[in-house]
């Protein structure tokens, strides 16, 4: 999900640096208002899990691969915003030091990873969990299902973006700038994957963690979003 | 919260295995996120654009790797990944650590 370099043109990269700006502006001014100092090794701890997470690279056999996210996961845990944040930095980290995800293209990846998938799966969370607390089988699963759905939104966006190019893209002889594959292609092969793998694995680990967290006393539930 | 930095350290740990797993059940790279020329092998032509700005970046650990073992064996990769692991979540330590200070409120101590 980590879009690289030159798979998106410049008004797609472009706008979505526009997007996602303003918005982590808002996370860090939410965060400037509420984070109390002993948040902060938890914040330490979320980033990287989800940094390692990702290094999880799990195959299809003969075909691709995907990993988990965690954004869903700490957004129940952190809230929402400090997750977007989170999410962000490890992802800049991975585009500068690592090479995963693009420069170019760190606006579409954080709009996707750091904000689509930790906000409408905590949404989703919420929703489903109504006014039972996290602890109970209904929370625990509300923040599976919370999470497969975040998963899946992110990758529904990432292949929107990646789909739209050859649309808007074309050089002189109607070849592809950009990303080659059109909207029928993209939404398919990234859909069926994480809707049938990728969603589930994001919505385990989010249930294990969770329950481990709740089994071990590390957490009460702490929800200052 | 000690024993969540030790889950930590046993993920880095084991991280490998989200290269070697792949290896063995030969899966290439996660959709649209091929190289130029992976992509090339798919679809025939590397687009003008991408061919221009792919290769902007240059990272220090290409694909979670030292540049010395950027062609080594998979147990090169390994160790490359193990390290990649162990400096990307020191880097982030110390930026949440940073930020949390320069964002968090003095009074609480909770």
């Amino acid at each position: 999900m980590h879009i690289p370099d030159g798979y998106l043109g410049p008004q797609t990269y472009g706008s979505l640096f526009v997007i996602t700006v303003p918005f982590i502006i808002r996370a860090y001014n939410f965060l400037k208002k509420n984070l109390k100092r002993s948040q902060i090794p938890m914040l330490a701890l979320g980033s990287a899990f989800s940094f390692v997470i990702m290094m999880f690279n799990i195959p299809i056999p003969g075909g691709t691969t995907g990993h988990a996210v965690g954004g869903v996961l700490l957004s129940i845990l952190l809230g929402p915003w400090a997750t977007s944040i989170i999410i962000s930095i490890v992802l800049i980290i991975q585009a500068l030091i690592f090479g995963d995800g693009g420069i170019t293209a760190i606006g579409a990846n954080c709009f996707n990873m750091a904000i689509i998938m930790p906000f409408t799966g905590y949404y989703v969370y919420k929703i489903l969990k109504g006014n039972r607390p996290l602890s109970s089988k209904r929370g625990i699963l509300s923040a599976g299902i919370g999470a497969y759905v975040g998963l899946n939104m992110s990758a529904l966006f990432t292949a929107i973006e990646l789909g739209i190019q050859p649309l808007i893209a074309k050089d002189i002889n109607g070849n592809p700038l950009y990303c080659p594959y059109s909207l029928s292609t993209t939404i398919p092969a990234m859909m069926m994957e994480h809707l049938l793998l990728f969603g589930f694995i994001e919505g385990i680990i989010t249930m294990l963690v969770i329950s481990y967290l709740i089994k071990s006393k590390i957490i009460k539930e702490w929800e200052y979003a | 919260m000690r024993k969540l930095w030790i889950i930590i350290l046993i993920m880095i740990i084991l991280s490998p295995l989200g290269i070697i797993l792949p290896e063995i059940f030969k899966a290439g790279s996660a959709w649209g996120e091929w190289g130029p020329d992976e992509l090339k092998e798919l679809v025939g032509f590397i687009p003008q654009g991408m061919e221009k700005l792919s290769s902007l970046g240059k990272p220090i650990f290409p694909d979670y790797n030292l540049k010395i073992w950027e062609n080594g064996d998979l147990f090169y990769q390994c160790i490359g990944y193990i390290i990649s692991g162990f400096i990307g979540v020191g880097i982030l330590i110390l930026i949440t650590y940073i930020l949390g200070k320069i964002l968090s409120k003095k009074e609480d101590n909770g």
